[in-house]
């Protein structure tokens, strides 16, 4: 078992032909993503990395039955393609790339939620099962099939609390990187109530960033729906407060946002927070009684 | 990307919403002409700089002859505004603009912002217009009233009503209120905009509504599709060495300490920021290298961090999805040799080819401390700078 995606899930890349499209799909295929076609206007009917080439999305669904599909066209495109992939029926949309416009994003995300398609990203390093599926950017070698749910905000830092995981022999259920820009398709509280629901999951690392109020939703959420222990870290302590013009940004975040008010709110939610990005394996074995492979436990 | 104040009213005025009238200068002479074109007795004189808090700094004033205005224009051009949203440098003024003079009946607030946490377009409106907004934000959130805007419905005439009757408008108020509402959507809309402030919304004494000062920031994702933006940009008010940064693709932020930092990732470079501080550290800069590090970036990226003279060792911190650590390992040692760094600096590699990124660095001959974890790099770099203070 697993979150979004698994070994049956039939994924699409719309920009296949492009070079980040092209590089990134074939290296999930060679991790053994089931990757059944592509989308590229104007290139239907070709073969690319060995799947058809399909001139729109709705046609490259009709034929091969995908019902994900992962994005990386340009950014000025984005907004299109994301429609496209709703007008279609896909179930699961991952979009890969950064810098869309906000506005757009706004657009997209209300139209996936009247669809109800799910949207992970943009700006984002993608979703992962291990061993299973690998729809994005991340790099495969450092995962193992295990039990923590890792949902984080930035790609490196996700790719951190990755080895740490499976330094310590615990591996990972599903990982998704839900993306660093103001408005995401998903946010922690979406992924956090799948990996409560998911039977392979025994814990979860969340990890946050300050700016915006996510991680205090997600605080409230963890209190009243999370069962499973939660091990979380908040990037940027020790970051400067940024130039500031006018008051409307102070006036909407209402004092939330800064490091110390995220780590305060999820510790009165009963989450384990590290303060360290090194210790988030630690952590783990901490919250959860789980013997380290590195430590011998304890 | 931010615009000055006069720029804000010129989209102002070409959205039909009601400023005054009003001359941009950039020399103490036409300052002084100014006067005369604009006709009257007495104007508003004030510093175009991308800050606020300009009122409380001698930034604005009120000036009732030629001499006075050209008086000011003198002190101001060319000199740095230090308010408390600048930092201790300020920034530089180079124009002024000059304002006909109203009588001011009441201060109204009008502000809108993207609000991540309801995902669309909000408008904050407050009949306690003025300096101390946040403070009545905070102590008396009820006296913000709150209108948001259906990403797929788009604004509507009803919500502007709404808020007109809610902040005690009356008679012809409440039209042009509704008007300078639906204006304000269509430009924040139509311009790709992250932040838009009125503050003050003024009623004048004569019962008009006028929009006193004006504030934008457009969203920086947006700029490609926004090229009457684009050419309204003004250098000066950009951080010189952040600017450099940003040709190269880099996201380079000073602080005060003297442990430069090289990340890969935003996040993993604030993460990185935090554990040199747990360990006693103090970083000297936030700078982010990006997804696609290639050697020239680490290069120019050296020398971003040392034109900082504060600087007494550097921490670089790769985590390899996709870029590869051998290839970044080519482009430090590159780094090292060309920009001739003389502080130590040490270096975490992880993830994609790391191995193969050590053992390059051991080769190289330099004198490169290589950290085997992201604990034993922060104690390792904060020893280099001298210790733990």
């Amino acid at each position: 078992m697993s979150i979004l995606v698994n070994a049956e899930t039939r994924v699409i890349c719309q920009g296949i032909t492009g070079s980040q499209g092209s590089f990134h799909t074939e290296q999930a295929i060679a991790y053994g993503t089931r990757i059944v076609g592509g989308v590229t206007p104007g290139k239907g009917g070709q073969t690319h990395l060995g799947v058809p080439v399909f001139d729109t999305v709705r046609e490259a669904v009709e034929q091969t039955g995908a019902d994900a599909t992962s994005i990386y066209v340009p950014a000025p495109f984005c907004l299109d393609s994301i429609l496209e992939a709703v007008a279609a029926g896909v179930r699961l949309v991952v979009c890969i790339t950064e810098g869309i416009p906000t506005l757009d994003m706004l657009l997209a995300k209300a139209s996936c939620d009247a669809a109800g398609v799910r949207l992970i990203g943009p700006n984002c390093p993608g979703v992962i099962t291990p061993g299973e599926s690998k729809i994005g950017i991340m790099p495969g070698d450092i995962h193992l099939p295990g039990k923590v749910g890792i949902v984080s905000r930035s790609g490196t830092l996700t790719y951190e609390a990755v080895r740490q995981t499976t330094d310590h022999g615990f591996g990972q259920s599903s990982c998704v990187g839900i993306g660093g820009d103001p408005i995401p398709g998903s946010s922690f509280v979406d992924i956090l109530a799948l990996f409560e629901e998911d039977p392979a999951t025994g814990a979860i690392v969340m990890i946050g960033e300050i700016g915006g109020s996510a991680e205090e939703e997600a605080a409230a959420f963890i209190a009243e729906k999370v069962s499973k222990p939660v091990v979380a870290y908040i990037a940027g302590v020790t970051a400067p407060p940024g130039k500031r013009m006018g008051h409307a940004g102070a006036i909407i975040a209402g004092g939330k946002g800064t490091a110390a008010e995220k780590f305060a709110a999820l510790e009165a939610a009963g989450v384990h927070t590290v303060r360290s990005l090194a210790e988030i394996g630690a952590g783990l074995s901490r919250a959860t009684g789980w013997k380290s492979a590195l430590t011998g436990g304890k | 990307m931010n615009l000055h104040e006069y720029q804000a009213k010129q989209w102002f005025a070409e959205y039909g919403l009601p400023v005054s009238r009003s001359m941009t200068v950039n020399t103490a002479a036409d300052a002084a002409a100014a006067t005369a074109q604009l006709g009257g007795g007495r104007w508003v004189v004030k510093a175009q700089v991308h800050a606020g808090g300009r009122g409380k700094a001698g930034g604005v004033k009120l000036v009732r002859s030629a001499a006075e205005a050209e008086e000011y224009a003198r002190h101001w051009l060319g000199r740095n505004l230090v308010t408390y949203q600048t930092d201790a440098e300020g920034q530089p003024v180079h124009k002024i603009l000059i304002e006909e003079c109203v009588d001011i009946e009441s201060e109204l607030y009008l502000g809108s912002v993207i609000d991540r946490a309801s995902r669309c377009i909000v408008f904050m409106a407050s009949t306690e217009g003025g300096v101390d907004i946040e403070k009545v934000a905070r102590e008396h959130p009820e006296k913000i009233l709150r209108a948001s805007i259906d990403p797929l419905a788009g604004p509507r005439a009803f919500q502007g009503r709404e808020l007109a009757f809610r902040l005690g408008l009356t008679g012809k108020q409440i039209r042009q209120f509704t008007e300078i509402f639906l204006g304000l959507a269509r430009l924040f809309q139509d311009l790709d905009l992250s932040l838009l402030e009125i503050n003050p919304l003024v009623i004048t004494r004569q019962g008009e509504l006028n929009c006193l000062d004006g504030k934008i920031n457009i969203d920086g994702n947006a700029l490609y599709r926004q090229p009457r933006i684009r050419e309204m940009h003004d250098p000066s008010q950009d951080d010189e060495r952040e600017a450099r940064a940003a040709q190269w693709q880099l996201s380079y932020v000073a602080l005060d300490g003297d442990i430069g930092c090289m990340v890969n990732g935003a996040g993993l470079a604030m993460g990185t920021m935090d554990i040199v501080q747990l360990h006693g550290g103090s970083p000297a800069n936030f700078l982010d290298v990006g997804g696609s590090a290639t050697a020239e970036r680490v290069a120019e990226a050296f020398k971003i961090i040392l034109s900082d003279d504060k600087v007494r060792a550097v921490l670089v911190n790769i985590f390899g999805g996709i870029v590869r650590c051998d290839l970044i390992a080519d482009g430090i040692i590159q780094a090292v040799r060309e920009v001739g760094v003389t502080q130590p600096v040490v270096v975490r590699l992880e993830g994609n080819s790391a191995a193969g990124g050590r053992q390059r660095l051991a080769a190289s001959g330099l004198s490169i401390i290589a950290a085997s974890s992201l604990e034993d790099a922060a104690q390792k770099v904060v020893a280099a700078a001298g210790g733990a203070q």
